[in-house]
């Protein structure tokens, strides 16, 4: 029994645990509702991480997200049906145009601090929302993108072919493309790279003074947050069919801000904990329609008034609590 | 050492320094004093780069670094430390001393992720450098603790320590005895004087004069931003413009 334990307090076998279990969802639910909800939550668990890195660890609030997330839609879904590229050559690609954009984007905002930095990042949002509503030829306009393929059948050794049509077949993708965005997370988070972005979050100047070059540091936790959202961009746009400006909108930004403010930010399981609160609050609160947004809000302002850290930041709190209670 | 030429920095109509000329010989341990507002911490963000100034040069080892970026004249061998004393609260004394070699290696983000054997190399010289420091500065008991649970005192040495452990060859204190009691100098006063016999030449700022007599080997004086004195502490303390300055006319010895 202590064993047990001791084994499931490793953050490691728990991770395995969890893996186990996530993998075996598709074989359990039966419901395709419910495996939409979930593949839903695995593509917008991995848009909140990576806002996480530029947010959360370097401490720039970027505004733009949901315009990245668009760019990296967008662009897999035009690369394949335009230049009929297959889905992992468009996946990457479109990632590399995303963070072209993400550079050149924040090679001036990120010249300003704090609140210009995420006024800045919100007018571009806008700007990308009316580029997709607007540049007809490009984007279809208003009427979006239609018949954008699944990415094609892999086989694997033993003849196994993994086919993505299925929805158990995107749910292993996107929970595979989320184990990846979580792995690069936790890699640079206990990095000297990580150690740089959070030194700037916290001071600039001392940074600065240590001879790290912070406008570097930041244009690299900027690049690499929206290569990553492009990731989830491109499984959004395979796995819908179907793309409209609204996803590229800022209201995209403000719902994946809220997945990770309400999960804790700063923290590697917060935004995953945050999107499935948020998304499965979201279902329930159907019948609200536009009202959603509304409740939200109020979430959100409840959460920055009372749990300024989040969810798992008020538990991390919590602990330290109890343990100098025990002291 | 470090050369300042003519340097001037205006804000506005104000003149914070004015024409200021003065040298940094190796091995010394230089005080600028002056009254409040005198222009002392401009003069050290001249130096590295948090000002541009608006007229005169900066010469280090015979290099001009006028105008470079902070962290540029970091890597190039100069460290401060901030009147404010400035350290990474919410990370451990280890972690602040661990940031503050970052500098001396090189491996980027890719590096990281794929956590290449340059990367752990980079990762094991930062840490070996930041116990060391924290050995040095007599917080190496404390080194795990988080930052922001060490006194006051505390605070200012490793905000010493995470200057040191860039590895400079000039160190511009400014202000480190602000704040700490009359018992709590003797320390800090044996840990700089420590530092300047591992060859790191110090100019600072301070404003208790007890500790730049003791301390200084030469001292500068300031006022309205121009230089009045300069010279040997205890000439320095005699001269009548340096009692003006900082007790009015009337005071004439």
């Amino acid at each position: 029994m202590n064993t047990l334990l001791k084994l499931l307090s490793n953050r490691w076998t728990l991770g395995l645990i969890v893996i186990a279990l996530v993998c075996l969802v598709p074989i359990v639910i039966t419901s395709k509702y419910w495996m939409h909800v979930f593949i839903l939550i695995l593509i917008w668990s991995i848009a909140a991480l990576s806002l996480n890195l530029i947010m959360g660890y370097t401490g720039q609030a970027n505004l733009a997200h949901g315009g990245f997330f668009g760019i990296g839609a967008y662009a897999t879904a035009l690369l394949m049906l335009k230049l009929n590229l297959g889905f992992w050559p468009a996946l990457l690609l479109a990632a590399l145009i995303t963070s072209v954009v993400g550079f050149l984007i924040g090679l001036p905002t990120l010249r300003t601090k704090g609140s210009y930095f995420a006024i800045g990042t919100l007018c571009f949002n806008v700007i990308v929302f009316i580029a997709a509503e607007r540049w007809e030829s490009l984007t279809g306009g208003a009427r979006g993108v239609i018949g954008i393929p699944p990415p094609s059948p892999i086989s694997l050794p033993f003849g196994i072919v993994v086919k993505f049509s299925t929805l158990s077949g995107m749910f292993y993708l996107s929970f595979f493309l989320l184990l990846v965005t979580l792995f690069i997370k936790y890699r640079i988070v206990h990095s000297l790279v990580g150690r740089s972005f959070m030194a700037v979050r916290e001071s600039e100047d001392l940074t600065s003074s240590i001879g790290i070059d912070t406008m570097k540091t930041k244009i690299i936790s900027f690049v690499t947050s929206v290569f990553i959202v492009s990731l989830s961009g491109s499984l959004y746009a395979v796995y819908i069919g179907f793309l409209d400006p609204e996803i590229a909108s800022h209201h995209v930004t403000f719902e994946v801000l809220l997945f990770v403010v309400l999960g804790g930010i700063g923290t590697i399981a917060g935004p995953i904990i945050g999107t499935i609160i948020v998304t499965l609050l979201g279902e329930m609160l159907h019948f609200l329609e536009a009202f959603r947004l509304v409740a939200y809000g109020l979430v959100l302002v409840l959460v920055i008034i009372f749990m300024p850290q989040g969810l798992m930041g008020g538990i991390r709190s919590l602990q330290q609590k109890i343990a100098a209670r025990d002291m | 050492m470090l050369e300042v030429k003519n340097l001037s920095k205006h804000f506005g109509g104000l003149r914070a320094v004015d024409e200021l000329s003065f040298k940094v010989e190796k091995g010394d341990i230089l005080s600028i004093i002056g009254p409040n507002g005198s222009g002392k911490s401009t003069v050290f963000n001249l130096i590295t780069g948090f000002h541009e100034p608006t007229e005169g040069r900066v010469l280090y080892l015979g290099e001009d670094i006028t105008g470079l970026k902070p962290h540029v004249i970091a890597r190039k061998g100069i460290a401060r430390t901030f009147q404010h004393t400035t350290i990474y609260l919410q990370n451990t004394v280890q972690g602040n001393l661990i940031i503050a070699h970052r500098l001396r290696t090189n491996t980027g983000i890719l590096g990281a992720i794929f956590r290449t054997s340059r990367h752990r190399q980079d990762e094991k010289q930062c840490l070996e450098k930041a116990e060391a420091t924290a050995d040095f500065i007599g917080l190496y008991s404390k080194r795990l603790l988080p930052a922001s649970l060490l006194s006051q005192e505390e605070q200012k040495r490793l905000a010493i320590g995470i200057a040191i452990a860039t590895e400079p060859q000039l160190l511009l204190l400014d202000e480190p005895m602000g704040g700490v009691t009359d018992k709590e100098m003797g320390p800090l006063m044996a840990l700089i004087k420590k530092i300047n016999e591992q060859g790191v030449t110090i100019c600072l700022i301070e404003h208790k004069m007890g500790v730049v007599m003791s301390i200084s080997n030469r001292v500068i004086v300031l006022n309205y931003g121009r230089k009045i004195a300069e010279g040997l502490p205890e000439n320095v303390a005699k001269s009548k413009d340096v009692i003006e300055a900082y007790l009015g006319e009337d005071y004439h010895a």
